[in-house]
């Protein structure tokens, strides 16, 4: 039967996906035909969203961009008339070309989403779902599945990149007969939302992939650690342990063995710092999210003083299919010490963004332009960043640098959990690293005095260089706290808090001394260091800018040339963007 | 105990499993009680804090710790519509300032309060997660996406007249 799925990722549905999906629903009623219409996650190209996928005798038709308007017409023509609409399509029928988007990628983690119904847990099982826990049940023991784990190479995906397999092992090995396995879904990187998209296009994989571990180390109790600002991922979660409830997946004697094993979802409420381990441990404990000394490592004193084993949802999505394809399939792809695929979430200034899972050793030239296109509205790459507020900026001149742990953190980025957002020339460098200071700065939970205070002082700095007030000192000083907060912070929040500073004047020194010496905003972004002009050979006096400025700043009447008084401008840039003959220029 | 003292202070809460704490129970069931109050009214009203304080022997200084530690919570009631101006990264490059600029200046109030009437509450979150539509604003559970400062005039404009 023909099939027709409409991607519903929260990117989806902020699109209007429950608007085409309704519509679709309509339509079929309405003219009555057969077709079996479902929901799906993500399938990656957030930038062309609504998507809607049709399956038919003649292969998979991709719609891009539809809206309701458009599904009138797709009914009509595809699916009642057999004529596709050629020009609406990102992938046709049979053809062997696909979207570069797609051809360089690799879906080991994204292998379901945005094919299977995340509320479906028998087309899950049908695309061998359910079948690697099964495996390791009747044929596998614990020791045997950790080696499997160790020998295919994976690392954690959450951005540390410890390896799983010694992980499990330590949590194995230590003491204690009761034992915790803990699904780190506390995304909290301003800019990634690959762990959302896997949650919401394939939330049994990450459950089997949490029960593979807990039969591993031994455990018979699960969390899921889930950001309360992720209410679809939460929902599916709900359904899909409901479902493996239902069918006697999870709870005691699992698949008619002797092994129990029970999850609960825990709702994040909100701090940065709990994707730590020690501070999630104390959220899930009903207190504030404050990290502790370690060691001890959870591994061996963790949730309520036991052994415990957190994973992020990417390393546990990988978990199934390393079962099913062997250890070696997995440890074939990526470079020497990184192996497999990394998820990345592109955003920023870059032409597509979206969900792109790639194998390790590609480089991040590849990334940015082959799949993603390149940059937006024909600009210039200046840089990617790397590990949102804990990672740095690689400039494009390094953009042949290969997507390898290793690799990334000799550059004073990190690979991180796979936020991968795309700079160009209008982006300064100098309120980038404020930027994210602002965050870290505020997501501080306090504890340690270098990183409450330090970021403090690093974020008065910045501020006072982007206002045109810094001094030659000011970046000795900078250098100084960052190493001094690295050194003397507990947790990697703060060990790594300095680290988008210290990339930016690593690689863009000239652009902080342009804001120093010469009180000059290169990138034409800092709003005290620019002054907007009205350029009088374009003005065309349609008093559109003197309309929408806020503080009636700009004077001049109808077909006159406009004049802005600097004295009024609070440089809020409305002018700029409203103007329709870029006859206002920042200078 | 518990029930009488949750009909005096006339609290009614979905899902709010409170005897999980009873006699030391279990801890955790601290933040999605909390979490429960706040969906029913909308904020952790007061004298909730003082009820489970009293109930299960929890000094109400460590509660009010942990609600003042997680953004989530809220301790004053917000406005008709919330507006949820996201400032992720993503959102930062592609002018999120110029948005955030529009709304001060539309709603006359400042990151984190609410209008006069009651109407809009604005509060800056750190990322909405639909990264590919930036710049984003949320007003209540709808998302606007790819917005310019003009477009923001006309979402408001659209809620105002509702």
């Amino acid at each position: 039967m023909v099939e027709v799925k409409v991607g519903l990722g929260t990117c989806g549905i902020s699109a209007g996906g429950y608007t085409v999906f309704d519509e679709l629903k309509i339509e079929k009623d309405k003219n009555n035909i057969d077709f079996e219409l479902k929901e799906t996650g993500c399938m990656g190209m957030c930038y062309r969203e609504v998507l809607v996928e049709i399956n038919d005798d003649n292969g998979k038709w991709l719609y891009a961009e539809v809206d309701k308007i458009k599904v009138k017409k797709i009914v009509e023509d595809h699916l009642i008339s057999g004529k596709p609409i050629e020009e609406w399509l990102v992938k046709m029928g049979k053809s062997e070309s696909e979207d570069p988007f797609f051809e360089k990628q690799k879906r080991i983690v994204l292998r379901n989403c945005g094919e299977i119904d995340p509320n479906s847990i028998d087309e899950y099982s049908a695309r061998e779902g359910y079948s690697a826990i099964r495996k390791v049940i009747s044929n596998g023991s614990p020791e045997e599945v950790i080696r499997a784990i160790t020998e295919s190479g994976l690392r954690g995906r959450g951005g540390g990149g410890f390896p799983t397999g010694l992980k499990w092992k330590f949590t194995r090995e230590a003491p204690g007969d009761k034992k915790y396995v803990i699904c780190n879904a506390d995304e909290g990187d301003p800019g990634a939302f690959m762990d959302r998209s896997v949650l919401e296009g394939d939330p049994h994989s990450v459950i089997e992939g949490m029960m593979i571990a807990a039969y591993a180390i031994g455990a018979e109790y699960g969390y899921i650690y889930v950001r309360a600002e992720y209410p679809k991922a939460i929902e599916r979660l709900r359904t899909a342990l409901g479902q493996a409830d239902e069918k006697g997946y999870i709870g005691n004697g699992i698949f008619g063995s002797k092994i129990n094993f029970n999850v609960k979802i825990k709702e994040g409420a909100g701090a940065f710092v709990c994707g730590e381990e020690t501070a999630l441990i104390a959220s899930i404990e009903g207190k504030r999210g404050i990290p502790r000394v370690r060691p001890p490592f959870p591994a061996v004193k963790g949730l309520w003083g036991k052994p415990t084993n957190i994973n992020n949802v990417e390393t546990l999505a990988n978990i199934p299919w390393i079962i099913n394809n062997g250890p070696e399939a997995f440890a074939s792809m990526g470079t020497e010490k990184s192996k497999g695929t990394k998820v990345f979430a592109l955003a920023g200034k870059i032409a597509k963004s979206g969900l792109a899972e790639v194998p390790m050793g590609m480089t991040i030239n590849e990334v940015v332009f082959e799949i993603g296109g390149g940059i937006k509205d024909g600009g210039k790459f200046k840089a990617v960043q790397m590990g949102g507020p804990s990672g740095g900026c690689i400039p494009a001149s390094m953009g042949d640098i290969k997507i390898d742990y290793d690799e990334i953190t000799k550059t004073g980025a990190i690979m991180g959990s796979g936020g991968m957002v795309v700079l160009d020339e209008t982006t300064c460098m100098v309120d980038l690293a404020k930027f994210f200071l602002t965050f870290t700065q505020n997501e501080s939970c306090g504890k340690c005095t270098f990183c409450r205070i330090g970021t403090k002082r690093m974020l008065e700095i910045l501020e006072k260089i982007t206002l045109g007030k810094g001094e030659e000192k000011d970046l000795d000083l900078l250098e100084e706290l960052s190493y001094k907060i690295k050194e003397s912070s507990l947790c990697g929040l703060g060990q790594t808090a300095p680290n988008p500073v210290l990339t930016t004047l690593k690689y863009y020194r000239e652009e902080y001394e342009a804001h120093i010496r010469d009180k000059e905003c290169p990138a034409h972004s800092c709003a005290a260091l620019i002054e907007y002009k009205v350029i009088p050979e374009k003005c065309t006096g349609c008093t559109l800018c003197a309309r929408n400025c806020p503080v009636d700043a700009i004077e001049g009447s109808v077909k006159e040339i406009h004049w802005i008084d600097p004295e009024k401008c609070i440089k809020c840039s409305l002018c700029f963007q409203a103007c329709k003959f870029d006859a206002i220029e920042k200078i | 105990m518990g029930e009488n003292l949750s009909k005096e202070l006339n609290l009614n809460i979905k899902e709010f499993k409170i005897d999980l704490l009873k006699n030391g129970g279990d801890p955790g069931a601290l933040i999605p009680l909390l979490q429960s109050a706040q969906d029913s009214y909308g904020y952790v009203p007061e004298k909730v804090i003082n009820y489970i304080s009293e109930f299960a022997e929890i000094p109400a200084a460590e509660i009010y710790g942990v609600v003042t530690f997680y953004s989530q919570f809220r301790l004053k009631p917000l406005g008709k519509y919330i507006v949820k101006v996201c400032e992720g990264t993503a959102c930062h490059v592609n002018g999120a300032k110029s948005i955030v600029d529009m709304l001060l200046n539309e709603l006359g109030i400042g990151v984190g309060e609410t209008s006069d009437d009651g109407m809009f509450s604005l509060l800056s979150v750190a990322c909405l997660g639909c990264c590919s539509l930036a710049p984003v604003i949320m007003v209540n559970e709808e998302t606007f996406g790819s917005l310019t400062p003009d477009k923001v005039k006309k979402v408001l404009k659209k809620y105002r007249q509702k």
